[in-house]
C-alpha cells in the first residue's frame, strides 16, 4: 500500500479513536443513568462541566492538577448525588416528557450561571502532558502524550465501570435496583440508595470525561465545552442501545474514527451529518440500538 | 410468628382489606385463601411493606412492622416470593441467588451448595439466563432466592400459578418439608385451594377483603358452605 495512504489512515485512527472514547465514555455515562433510573439525562454534559469549573476553581489557590481533579470528582458526586435526591426523584414514575424537559431545562441553568460565575470566555487548564504529536519517521503522527493520557484514562473508566457492574457485591445491587426495583427491595436491598450512587458514578465518569476533554490545549474550559461532544455521546448511545453499555462504549469508539475518516475525506461540516445519518439508519434497523440483546419480557 | 390486627388497606376509596385479623404460627403454614380480588397479594404487599395500610397493626414477634421500609422489613427476616416469581430474567441463576444471600450475614458458598441440593436443576443450570428457565424451575429459583438468606418468616404468592399439577404437588411437598424441618413460618396465598388445604396448618379465608373463616385447615376443609361459596370447591 502507498506509504502516504497507509500513514494518513494510521493518523486518522488514532485522532479518531482519542475522540471516539471520549464519545464512548459520554455515551456510557448516559447509559448508566437510562438503566438505572429511565432518564435520558440532557444535562450529563452541563453537570460535570459545572463540577470541573468548581474543582479547578482551586488552581486560584495554587493547587496542582491532580488535587484539583480530586476536587472535580468529589464536586461531581455531590452534584449527581444532590441532583437525584433533589430534583430526580420527584419524576420517577411520571410521564417520560417530565425528565427529558426538567434535565434540559437545568442543562440551561448550569451553564447559564457556569458562565455567569466564571465567565464564557475559555479557561485553560494544566495540562499534565505535552499535546504536541509524536513523529514517526521525521512525520507527526496523531498521537502525543496527552492523547495516550485520554485514552488510557477513559479505558481505565471503562474498564473499572465494568469490572464494578460485573463482579462485585455492589455492582450486584445497582444492576438489580435498575432493572427489578421492588424485587431488589423485597430482598432488601436499599434502592433508593443504589439510585442516588447511580447517578453520583455517572456524573464521576462525566468529570473525568469533562477533565479530559477540557485539559486539552485546543480547547480549554468553557460552560459549552461538552455539547458537541454530549451529542456524538448522544448519537453513540442511541446507536449502540441505551441497555448496553457496552454497545454505548464500543459506537462511541467506531463514531469517533469515522467522524475522523469523515473529516479527513469529505470535510468538518459533513461530520454531523455523517453521524445523524448514521443514527437514523441504526434506528430503522435497529430501533433498540445495535448492541441491545432482544429479550422477550414477561409481562 | 406474624400477627395482624385489625388491618385495614385501601386503594382510593376502594378497601381491599377490611379489619383483618390472624395469627400466623412459627413452624406452621398458614394458608390465606379466597378468590381473585379477595385481598390476597394486597396482604403479602403490606406485610412486606409495598403497601402502606390505613390502620391496624403487623407485628413479627413483639415488632411493629407498619411504617417500615420494605428493605428494612427484608433485612428482619422476612422472605417474600412475589406473584409472578418476580425471578430477574437478565440475571443468571447464581446472580439471582448471590442477591438473595447479600443482605443476609449467611456463607455464600455454604448457601448455594444447600440450595443446589433442596433443587438440584438450579445447580445444573447456575450460569443459565433465569429467564430461560421453565416456570417450574422459575418458582424453584424464586424460593431458592427467598430461602437462601435464611428467613425466619416465607411469604408466597401464589407459587402453583401457572404450574402443571405434578410440579405444583412437588412445590407443596417442598414448602411442607421446609417447615416440619425448620422455624420457618409460612404464609401461603393460594387460589388453588385443594393443594394449599392439604399441607397448611391453619387456613385464612377471604371474601372482597373481608375474613370469612380463620380456623385450622382441616376444620376449612370440611366446612361445605366455605368450600362452595368461597373456594370454589364443588364435589
Amino acid at each position: 500500500m502507498d506509504p502516504f495512504l497507509t500513514s494518513r489512515i494510521v493518523t486518522d485512527v488514532l485522532g479518531g479513536l482519542t475522540n471516539g472514547v471520549i464519545y464512548g465514555m459520554v455515551a456510557l455515562s448516559l447509559v448508566l443513568i437510562w438503566r438505572s433510573t429511565g432518564v435520558l439525562n440532557f444535562a450529563q454534559g452541563a453537570m460535570p462541566m459545572f463540577a470541573t469549573y468548581v474543582g479547578f476553581a482551586l488552581l486560584s489557590y495554587h493547587f496542582g492538577y491532580w488535587p484539583c481533579v480530586l476536587a472535580c470528582i468529589i464536586a461531581g458526586l455531590l452534584i449527581g448525588g444532590l441532583t437525584e435526591r433533589l430534583l430526580v426523584r420527584r419524576l420517577y414514575g411520571k410521564p417520560e416528557i417530565n425528565p427529558i424537559v426538567v434535565m434540559v431545562g437545568f442543562l440551561i441553568v448550569l451553564e447559564a450561571v457556569a458562565a455567569a460565575i466564571w465567565s464564557s470566555f475559555p479557561r485553560s487548564l494544566p495540562s499534565p502532558f505535552s499535546s504536541i504529536d509524536w513523529q514517526l519517521a521525521g512525520k507527526p503522527i496523531a498521537l502525543s502524550p496527552f492523547t495516550v493520557y485520554e485514552i488510557a484514562t477513559g479505558l481505565l473508566v471503562m474498564t473499572a465501570v465494568a469490572v464494578l457492574f460485573r463482579f462485585t457485591k455492589l455492582g450486584l445491587q445497582l444492576r438489580a435496583s435498575a432493572v427489578a426495583p421492588e424485587v431488589s427491595r423485597l430482598l432488601g436491598v436499599r434502592v433508593g440508595r443504589l439510585l442516588t450512587l447511580g447517578w453520583m458514578l455517572s456524573t464521576v465518569v462525566g468529570v473525568i470525561t469533562t477533565v479530559l476533554v477540557s485539559s486539552n490545549f485546543f480547547t480549554g474550559l468553557t460552560p459549552q465545552v461538552m455539547d458537541g461532544i454530549f451529542a456524538f455521546g448522544f448519537i453513540a448511545a442511541a446507536i449502540g442501545g441505551l441497555e448496553s453499555p457496552v454497545g454505548a462504549i464500543v459506537a462511541g469508539i467506531l463514531l469517533g474514527v469515522v467522524n475522523q475518516f469523515v473529516t479527513d475525506l469529505v470535510n468538518q461540516n459533513a461530520v454531523i451529518i455523517i453521524a445523524l445519518a448514521l443514527l437514523i439508519v441504526s434506528l430503522m434497523i435497529r430501533p433498540s440500538g445495535v448492541f441491545t440483546k432482544r429479550t422477550e419480557r414477561r409481562v | 410468628m406474624i400477627t395482624i390486627d385489625d388491618l385495614t388497606v385501601s386503594f382510593g376509596a376502594v378497601q381491599a382489606l377490611r379489619s383483618v385479623s390472624f395469627v400466623a404460627e412459627t413452624a406452621k403454614i398458614t394458608a390465606v385463601l379466597g378468590a381473585n380480588g379477595a385481598g390476597k397479594t394486597t396482604l403479602l404487599r403490606t406485610i412486606s411493606g409495598l403497601k402502606e395500610p390505613r390502620s391496624g397493626t403487623i407485628r413479627m414477634d413483639e415488632r411493629n412492622l407498619v411504617h417500615m421500609r420494605t428493605e428494612d422489613i427484608a433485612r428482619l427476616g422476612i422472605g417474600h416470593v412475589p406473584e409472578g416469581r418476580g425471578v430477574i430474567g437478565e440475571f443468571t441463576v447464581e446472580e439471582n441467588l448471590r442477591l438473595g444471600a447479600m443482605m443476609a450475614k449467611v456463607n455464600l458458598q455454604q448457601g448455594l451448595s444447600e440450595q443446589y441440593e433442596q433443587f438440584p436443576v438450579l445447580g445444573e443450570r447456575r450460569r443459565q439466563h433465569a429467564a430461560k428457565l421453565s416456570g417450574g424451575e422459575r418458582q424453584m429459583l424464586a424460593m431458592a432466592r427467598a430461602l437462601i438468606a435464611k428467613p425466619s418468616v416465607l411469604l408466597l404468592d401464589e407459587p402453583s400459578l401457572g404450574l402443571a399439577p405434578l410440579v405444583t404437588a412437588q412445590l407443596m411437598h417442598t414448602i411442607q418439608s421446609l417447615c416440619d424441618t425448620s422455624d420457618l413460618t409460612v404464609i401461603l396465598v393460594e387460589q388453588n385451594a385443594s393443594s394449599a388445604l392439604r399441607i397448611a396448618h391453619h387456613a385464612v379465608v377471604l371474601h372482597v377483603g373481608k375474613v370469612v373463616a380463620n380456623d385450622a385447615a382441616s376444620v376449612v376443609a370440611a366446612d361445605e358452605n366455605l368450600r362452595q361459596y368461597y373456594l370454589g370447591l364443588v364435589e
